[in-house]
C-alpha cells in the first residue's frame, strides 16, 4: 500500500499546461520534497494533493483510495502554508482547534489533543495570544500545531520557511526534521531551496515546466543527476557542463572537449546503456568541488588549466578556470594561493563525473 | 584655508535653510487657516442665523453675533408651529430617512461584502467581467436609471414608499460597496481560505468566522460612504417619493421653497443643520477608522 499515489496527473489553467502526466508514489513515513524553480508547478501539485485545485486528468490516491473528487477536509491531510495562514481574529488555541471543532470532535478529545500538541511544540504558554502578537518562529510553530492536532495521514508543507530570516530558517528546518523523525508521518514538502530539500527529504522530486525531472534520494540527485537541468539546478555553484565529444577505440573511451586535443579517459564511467558512443556529442559534467588542487586518489586525472578569477567567500574560494575557451568553476579552500592568468596543475575526480547527451540533455 | 572657507560657507547655508524653513512653515499655516475658514464660514453663518430672531436678521449683517441664544427656530423646524394645514416640519421626515438609511446601508454593505468575498476568494471563469460590469454601476449617472427604476418600483408595487427607496439605494450602492470590499479582500492572503477549507469550513463559515471579523476598517469606510450618500440623496428621494413617504432632504426642500409668507431664514438654517447633523455624527464617531480603513493595506496573518 502506498500512502500517496499520483497517476498520470495533468492540470492546465486555460491553455497553459501546468502539470503534465505526473506519476509519483510515496511510502509510509517518507519525506518527499518537491523542488523546482518558481512556476514549475510544484505548489499546484501540492494544492491538488490537498484537494484545493481540481484535476484535468489522472487520479490521486491516499492509502489506495481514490480521493480525486473528495473534499479537502475529508482527505485526512493537513497543510502548513508559507504565510502560516493563521486566522487573524482567533487566538492560538482557537486557531489550533478550529478544524477539530468543524469535524465535531468531542470536547474532551479536543482538550486532550490541544494539551498534547501545544506542550510538544512549546506553544502552551501562548494559547491566549493573537497571531499578531507572535514572532515569526512562534507563528510557524502554531501553524504546524494546527496541522498536528488533526493527526493527519499526510502533512503538506508549502514553502513553510521562506518567510523567516536566514538564522531562524536553519533552526526551524532542524525542528521540522526532528519532528519528522519523532512522528514518522508521511510528508510532502514544497520548496525552491535546494539546501532545505537536501537536508529534509528522504526523496526529492525535481520539477521543471510541469514535469518531474528526477525523483530520487538526495544522494542520487546530487551524484547522478538524470539530465542537465537537474545537474544545473542542484549544487552551488552548479555542475560544470563541458561541451565536447566521445572517442571510442579498442575498449578505450575518452572525452575530448571542443577546441582541445586532450583526451580525458572515462573507461570507468557507469553508462546506463552503451550504444554507439564514438563521436557522440556530449556534455561532460563535473562539480566544482570535484576538481582538486592536489592528487587525492590514484585515478584522479591531472590537467593544466588557466585561472582567470578568484572569488573569496570565507571558508572557500571559487575559481574561474579556462578549459579550451569554456569557462568552468572550481571550489578550493581559501587557504590556497591562486596565481591568476597562469596555468595551474589540477586534478579531475573521475569517479564523480556525469555525462549527458548533447541533444537530449539526458544522462548517458 | 580650504577648510575654513568650507566651514563658513556651510554655516551660511545652514542659516539660509533655517530661514527658508521658518518662512515655509508660516506660509503653510497661513494657507491652512485660509482654507479652514473658507469651509467654516458658511457653517458659522448658518448657526448664527438659526439662533437669531427675524427682527435681528433684518437689522444686522450676516456675521453679527445673536443678542441672545434663541432656539425657537430650531423647535419650529423640528416640530412645527402647531397649526394645521401647510405646516411643514422635519420630525416625521427625519424618521423616514432613518427608516430608509439604516436598512439600505445594512443591505448594501452586507451584499457588497459577500460579492467582494466571492470575487476575490472564490474566483470563477469570467469573474473579471462581472467585476467590470459592477464597476460600470459606479459610473452610471443617477439620472440615467430614473425611468427604468420608476417602472421597476411600479411593477413591484413599492413606488412612493420607504421600502422602495431602500431597494433603490441598496441596488445603486452595491457597485461601490463591492469595489470597497473587493479591494480590501484582495490583500487578505487566499491561503487563509485554503487553510479554512482544509479545516472543514464551508463558504459561509469562512466568510463569517474568518473574513468578517477582520473587516472592521472597511466596514466602517463603507458604512460612512453609504450613509452619507443615502442620507444626502435628493434626486431619488424626490423622484420616487412625495408627501408622507419623503426623506428629510426632500422635506427640507419643500419647507424652504413652499413657504408662502415671509422667508424665515432662521428656521431654514436650523432645518438645514438638523438635516446635516446625522452625517456629522457618523463622521465624528467613525472618522478615525475611516482614515485607517482607507489606508490599511495587507492583513498580516
Amino acid at each position: 500500500m502506498k500512502t500517496l499515489k499520483i497517476e498520470e496527473l495533468s492540470k492546465n489553467f486555460g491553455t497553459t499546461e501546468v502539470l503534465r502526466k505526473i506519476n509519483l508514489e510515496i511510502d509510509e513515513g517518507n519525506f518527499l520534497v518537491l523542488l523546482g524553480p518558481s512556476g514549475c508547478g510544484k505548489s499546484t501539485l501540492l494544492n491538488i494533493i490537498a484537494g484545493l485545485e481540481t484535476i484535468n486528468e489522472g487520479n490521486v490516491f491516499i492509502d489506495d483510495y481514490n480521493v480525486s473528487k473528495v473534499e479537502p477536509k475529508d482527505r485526512n491531510i493537513a497543510m502548513v502554508f508559507q504565510s502560516y495562514a493563521l486566522y487573524p481574529s482567533m487566538n492560538v488555541k482557537e486557531n489550533m482547534v478550529f478544524g477539530l471543532k468543524q469535524a465535531k470532535t468531542s470536547k474532551e478529545k479536543i482538550e486532550e489533543q490541544l494539551e498534547k500538541v501545544s506542550t510538544f511544540l512549546q506553544v502552551d504558554k501562548l494559547l491566549e495570544r493573537k497571531p499578531s502578537q507572535l514572532s515569526g518562529g512562534q507563528r510557524q510553530r502554531v501553524a504546524i500545531g494546527r496541522a498536528l492536532v488533526r493527526e493527519p495521514r499526510i502533512f503538506l508543507f508549502d514553502e513553510p520557511l521562506s518567510n523567516l530570516d536566514a538564522k531562524l530558517r536553519v533552526e526551524m528546518r532542524r525542528e521540522i526534521k526532528k519532528l519528522h523523525q519523532q512522528l514518522k508521518t508521511t510528508v510532502v514538502y514544497v520548496t525552491h531551496d535546494q539546501t532545505e530539500a537536501m537536508s529534509l527529504g528522504t526523496k526529492i522530486a525535481i520539477m521543471n515546466h510541469g514535469v518531474i525531472q528526477q525523483n530520487d534520494t538526495p544522494e542520487n540527485i546530487y551524484n547522478k543527476p538524470s539530465n542537465t537541468f537537474v545537474a544545473d539546478f542542484i549544487g552551488s555553484p552548479s555542475m560544470n557542463l563541458i561541451k565536447g565529444k566521445l572517442i571510442e577505440n579498442s575498449n578505450n573511451i575518452s572525452f575530448i572537449a571542443d577546441g582541445s586535443t586532450l583526451e580525458v579517459p572515462i573507461n570507468n564511467y557507469d553508462f546506463i546503456e552503451k550504444p554507439d558512443l564514438n563521436n557522440k556529442e556530449i556534455y561532460f559534467g563535473i562539480r566544482p568541488e570535484h576538481i582538486y588542487f592536489k592528487k587525492f586518489n590514484e585515478e584522479d586525472f591531472d590537467i593544466n588549466l588557466r585561472a582567470d578569477l578568484s572569488e573569496y567567500i570565507g571558508h572557500e574560494q571559487i575559481v574561474t578556470l579556462d578549459y579550451s575557451n569554456q569557462e568552468i568553476l572550481a571550489k578550493f579552500p581559501s587557504t590556497i594561493k591562486i596565481e591568476l592568468e597562469k596555468e595551474m596543475k589540477l586534478y579531475f575526480d573521475l569517479k564523480h563525473t556525469s555525462l549527458f547527451d548533447f541533444k537530449t540533455k539526458v544522462r548517458l | 584655508m580650504q577648510d575654513n572657507y568650507q566651514s563658513s560657507s556651510y554655516k551660511e547655508l545652514e542659516q539660509k535653510s533655517k530661514y527658508t524653513n521658518i518662512f515655509l512653515r508660516w506660509f503653510l499655516y497661513f494657507v491652512l487657516i485660509l482654507f479652514a475658514s473658507y469651509f467654516i464660514f458658511p457653517l458659522y453663518v448658518m448657526v448664527v442665523t438659526s439662533l437669531k430672531t427675524m427682527e435681528e436678521i433684518r437689522q444686522g449683517t450676516l456675521l453679527t453675533w445673536p443678542s441672545s441664544l434663541n432656539f425657537d427656530s430650531w423647535l419650529v423646524a423640528w416640530g412645527g408651529r402647531g397649526y394645521g394645514a401647510g405646516d411643514t416640519f422635519l420630525r416625521p421626515y427625519f424618521w423616514n430617512s432613518i427608516k430608509m438609511v439604516v436598512p439600505a446601508v445594512f443591505f448594501s454593505t452586507f451584499i457588497g461584502a459577500m460579492t467582494g468575498y466571492v470575487l476575490t476568494k472564490w474566483r470563477f471563469r469570467g469573474d473579471q467581467w462581472v467585476f467590470l460590469f459592477l464597476l460600470f454601476g459606479c459610473f452610471i449617472p443617477f439620472q440615467a436609471i430614473l425611468l427604468p427604476m420608476a417602472r421597476t418600483l411600479g411593477t413591484l408595487g413599492i413606488s412612493n414608499s420607504v421600502v422602495g427607496l431602500v431597494l433603490v439605494h441598496t441596488v445603486y450602492g452595491i457597485p461601490f460597496t463591492t469595489l470597497f470590499f473587493r479591494n480590501y479582500y484582495i490583500s487578505v492572503p487566499t491561503e487563509l481560505v485554503k487553510a479554512a477549507r482544509i479545516d472543514g469550513a464551508g463558504f459561509f463559515k469562512i466568510f463569517f468566522k474568518i473574513l468578517l471579523p477582520i473587516s472592521a476598517p472597511i466596514i466602517v469606510v463603507t458604512v460612512i460612504w453609504q450613509f452619507t450618500q443615502i442620507w444626502n440623496d435628493f434626486l431619488f428621494g424626490s423622484t420616487f417619493s412625495f408627501g408622507e413617504a419623503a426623506p428629510i432632504q426632500v422635506a427640507l426642500n419643500n419647507m424652504v421653497l413652499s413657504s408662502t409668507s415671509v422667508k424665515e431664514y432662521n428656521v431654514d438654517m436650523a432645518s438645514a443643520i438638523i438635516a446635516g447633523i446625522p452625517t456629522l455624527i457618523v463622521y465624528v464617531l467613525a472618522g478615525k477608522y475611516f482614515i485607517r480603513g482607507l489606508t490599511s493595506g495587507a492583513v498580516k496573518g
